[in-house]
This record gives structure tokens, sequence and C-alpha cells, in this order.
């Protein structure tokens, strides 16, 4: 294949990638937005097949099929509840393959046409020392984060002294071996930078708190995107350059979602270590001080029986309690009684962007029944009722009026407005934010104080 | 290496600029692309945003395949080899689990409405 069609078909498949993307604006389009993306994904893979360098194909190939395999099994057997994980482990994938082609490209340039080992090009060896370096901070950052949210590591940051000046001295080492990689071409350098980065990956990971990794998975998201990105200014190939801008770009944005979803700024994020507060103790002695009104599953069921339209807030702890079944069910038979059914989701509901539409998704929830907090929150003062489960910290109205709050500011559902607040909870702990509910005490509230599923199983035989 | 040689005709060609701002000049715009497509994007699907754009970036297999390339058995190659299983598990996975996803978004079937 010439050159030019090379580059025109590498446009192309990067065209394929942006419209993948595009199709994500809706749940129609979706679908076939994801073909393209396929679709781009063998126009790649195909064209670099007909590349002179590359002759022989069985290691390739053999490649692929153990990839494909290992790929397919995961993909299809893992647990929607389990996605974050999974989503984790691919980054840290994505970043060690970075780590491993700019190694390939270092010790075999010829095969890239940048110069020959031991003499390549300064500007190929700073990009590739960029796509190595964010590659294997993904990879050892995401491996973290995986660990935290499959429950091997413990969720709660590990906080030590001089953490910061640590970072400082580990990024300062970092570009003192850049520089004298590209200086030298020593092949000691190459492999401090990758050492360097892997220990850098878990010290700005490790002090984050579990509750914190919608914001972690997201960041590392986009760090994949910029890895790949350093490597496909090393390789001179647009598609890898645009995919990865794209993939840069869309972690960011996502990031900055999640940011303001719990009122963090964005330089708290990148700069790491936040989350401390999220391991502190559980504060306010309310429970026992003030009363609270508290009913079960048949009250419940008479209270919205009687609505003509209620909100249900659900949050992580419906889906540890793998509760959305029996509230689909719940909202089926509410919905015969002629009741109007919606669902809020707050940004931050579930474990990664996004999580919760899936989980509901996954219980046959109507994606248009679901809404987001600010298309749904003036709702809330026209429900008879707002039917709180598995989520606390998100409709603390705390974060509006009490300044002293560690919540204060973050953007909320206003369950408050609503004519009853029915609230789902084992007990009366705090929430991850370790802040007292005051909305328990109110009196248009009422507590269901138990598992979310055993509860909502017991609204469901009330109402059959 | 065939986009770097365009790449670089092109500049050749248009100016005496060297192909690395032409490069740089397809990351800036790419990432403007980005910008504008990501906040396009319905929050509802957040997380098949995630996983496909975890399998797209995984078109790095495409530096990996020019590594395990070569005939001759190498270190490179061996470091490719690594890659292309790397890149693949994620290509497949990536894609599999986005559509696993999308096949459950559904609409509110007509027949709950026509009750109302």
């Amino acid at each position: 294949m010439n050159e030019t069609l090379t580059g025109f078909a590498y446009l192309a498949a990067a065209v394929c990638f942006i419209l993948a993307l595009r199709g994500l604006s809706n749940p129609e389009s979706a679908r076939k937005g994801t073909l393209l993306g396929i679709i781009g994904m063998v126009i790649a893979v195909v064209t670099t097949f007909a590349d002179p360098t590359v002759m022989s194909f069985e290691l390739i190939i053999a490649g692929i099929v153990i990839g494909g395999l290992i790929g397919t099994v995961v993909a299809l057997k893992i647990e929607m509840t389990a996605l974050p994980q999974l989503v984790a482990a691919f980054h840290s994938l994505v970043g060690l393959a970075a780590v491993f082609v700019a190694s390939a490209a270092f010790f075999a340039p010829e095969a890239y046409g940048i110069g020959v080992l031991g003499n390549i090009k300064a500007a190929s060896l700073v990009e590739m020392s960029l796509g190595a370096a964010i590659g294997a901070i993904t990879f050892s950052g995401s491996l973290i984060a995986f660990g935290k949210l499959q429950g091997i590591l413990g969720g709660s940051p590990l906080v030590f002294k001089g953490q910061h000046p640590l970072n400082a001295l580990l990024a300062i080492a970092l570009i003192t071996m850049v520089v004298w990689l590209v200086q030298t071409n020593n092949e000691t350098a190459f492999w401090a930078v990758v050492a360097l980065s892997i220990l850098i990956g878990f010290t700005i990971i490790l002090p984050i708190g579990g509750a914190d990794m919608p914001v972690v998975v997201s960041m590392l998201n986009s760090y994949s995107g910029w890895a790949a990105c350093g490597i496909g200014f090393t390789l001179s190939n647009t598609a890898l350059i645009v995919t990865g801008a794209l993939v840069g770009s869309s972690g960011a944005i996502l990031s900055y979602i999640m940011c303001k979803g719990m009122n963090r700024s964005i330089f708290n994020v990148l700069l790491g270590g936040f989350g401390g507060e999220v391991a502190g103790p559980i504060v306010g002695v309310g429970g026992e001080v003030k009363a609270v009104k508290s009913g079960s599953g048949e009250d419940a069921a008479f209270i919205m029986k009687n609505a003509s339209k209620v909100i249900i807030v659900p949050g992580y702890g419906m889906a540890v309690a793998q509760a959305q079944h029996a509230l689909r069910e719940m909202c089926d038979l509410l919905k015969a009684e002629g009741v109007d059914v919606a669902y809020a989701i707050h940004p931050v509901a579930g474990r990664m962007p996004g999580h919760m539409n899936v989980l509901l998704a996954e219980a046959n929830v109507p994606y248009d029944e679901v809404f987001e907090l600010e298309e749904i929150n003036t709702e809330f003062s026209t429900a008879d009722v707002a039917f709180v489960i598995g989520a606390n910290d998100v409709t603390n109205p705390a974060a509006k009026t009490d300044p002293t709050s560690a919540i204060y500011g973050m953007p909320i559902l206003e369950v408050e407005n609503a004519g009853t607040v029915l609230f789902i909870k084992r007990s009366m702990a705090s929430g991850y934010a370790g802040v007292d509910n005051e909305l328990f005490f109110r009196d248009n509230t009422m507590m269901l104080f138990a598992d979310a599923k055993a509860m909502t199983e017991s609204i469901v035989k009330a109402l059959g | 290496m065939g986009a770097d040689k365009i790449a670089s005709n092109i500049v050749e060609a248009t100016s005496s600029g060297d192909p690395f701002i032409f490069m740089f000049t397809i990351f800036v715009l790419a990432v403007f692309i980005g910008f504008y497509v990501v906040w396009s994007v319905t929050p509802a699907l957040h997380s098949p945003l995630m996983s496909v754009t975890n399998a797209v970036s995984s078109v790095i297999i495409v530096g990996a395949l020019i590594a395990a390339g070569p005939a001759d058995m190498g270190f490179s190659k061996i470091m490719g080899f690594v890659a292309v299983i790397l890149a693949s598990i994620n290509i497949f996975g990536g894609f599999i689990v986005t559509n696993r996803m999308l096949a459950m978004f559904k609409k509110k079937p007509k027949k709950v409405e026509a009750s109302k």
C-alpha cells in the first residue's frame, strides 16, 4: 500500500472513532457508533499489516487471538456492579501497552523510522519518554484503583507524612532522567523513566479514598489517552494522535463533571491526596438525641399507592444490596396503580460516571424514566413521595445550608421538597462524608430501617 | 512510517516548518473536537463512553504490530508481542462490554404509555 493511501486509511480510522463517540449523544445512535468504532479499529489494524516493516504474522496473530479470547471472556462474564473495576483494569493494560511499545521503539528505532539504536532523534526521545511515563503512571495508578474498587486494598486513603515533598522529589527525578535520556540515549535512563513513573502512579493514587474512585477512574481514563498520544507522536501516526487526544479530553471532562458533582476543584484532584475526610470519624450524635419516625414496608406501600407522583433516588447502596430488580418490580406495580414514577440520578451516584444508569438499565428500567439532577430537581416540589434507596449524602440539605459541613457546596437532589420522604437505610450511621443528615429528623420523613433489597421486596409484597 | 512521510511531504510542500508542528496542529485540533463531542454525550451514557474510549485508545496496537512485525526475533519483537496481547484484550473487552451496556438501554414500552 502506498503512503498516501496509508495516510488516508489512518485518517478514516480516526474519523470512525470521532463518530463512535458522537453516537453516544443518545442511546439510539450509540450502537451504530460502537459499530463504527469497531470498523475504525479494523481499518487501523489492517492498514498496519500492510506496513513494509510487518513481515511475520505468526506472533501477531497469536497475540490477537490470545488477547481477544481473554478480553471476550472477561467482558461477557463481568457483573455490571463490577464495571468500574473492569474499566480500571483495562486502563492499566492500555498504560502497560504504551510502555511496551515505547520500549520496543527505543530498542528497535529503525522499524519506526526515528533513528538508529543509540542515536535516536531528540524530539522522538522526548515523545517516547512522555508516552512511556504517562503509560507507566496509568498502569500503576489503575492497578491501585482496581485494588481499591475490588476491595483487595482497603478503601481508606493511605496518607503518610511528607507525601507531597516525596511526589515533588519523584517528579524532579523523572524530569532529570528524561533529560539524561535525551542527551545520552542511555538504556538505564530509559528504564529509570519507566520505574520512576510506576512509582509515581502508586504514590499519587494510594492516598485517595475509595469513595473518590469515580474521579480517579475518569482521570486515569484521561491519562491513558495522553499516553496513546505520546506514542502517536513517536510513531508519527495521525490515527493514534487523534484518538489519544479524544480519549484524553473525554477523561478530563468526565473528571471535571465528577469533581463538580462533589464540589471539589479539578486541581485538587490532579494534585492527588484528597479524600482524607472520607475516613474521618462519624460525627454527630443526633441519632440518640433527636427522634426519627420509622415505618414498615406496609406503611411505605400505603403512602406510595396513594401518591400521584413518586421520584426514586437510587444510590450505590442499592447496587450493593442488589435491590435494583426488586425496585423495578415495585415501580411497575406503582405504575399499574396509576402512579407517575421517575428516577433521579446524582452525578456521583455509583462508582463511575453513569454507573447508576447502567445498573438501572440492567434491571429493565426504561431510560426515558431516568433523569439527571438538573432535569428533575425542580420536580421534587410537585412530587408526593421521594423514595431514597441506598443514597444519603447526595440528599443532605446541609450541603446548601451549613457552611461548616464537609459537603457544603455540593449539588444535592432536593428531596426535602417532596410531600413525604421515604428513606431506606440500614441504621442511623452517616454516609461516606461522615456527615449527619438532618433529613432523617424532619416531620415529613419516614425512615425504613432495613436492607434495601429486603425492604423493597416487602413493599412489593404489600403492594401486590 | 507512512503518515510521517506524508506529514513531512505536506509540510515541505506548504511551508518550511517541521513535521512536529504539523502533528501538534492535528493534536490540538483533535483535543477541541474531543471537547465538543464529549460534552454532547448524554450523562446517562457516561459509562459506555468510558469503556468505548478505552477500546479505541487501544489503537496503540498499531505501534505494537510494527514492533512485533520484523522477521527476526529480538527484544523489541517480544515487547511488541506482549503489547499486542494487552491491546487486544482491551479492544475485544472494551467493545463487547460497551455493546452489552448499550443493549440494556431500552425505551419505555408503548403498552405502559397507553395505560395512562
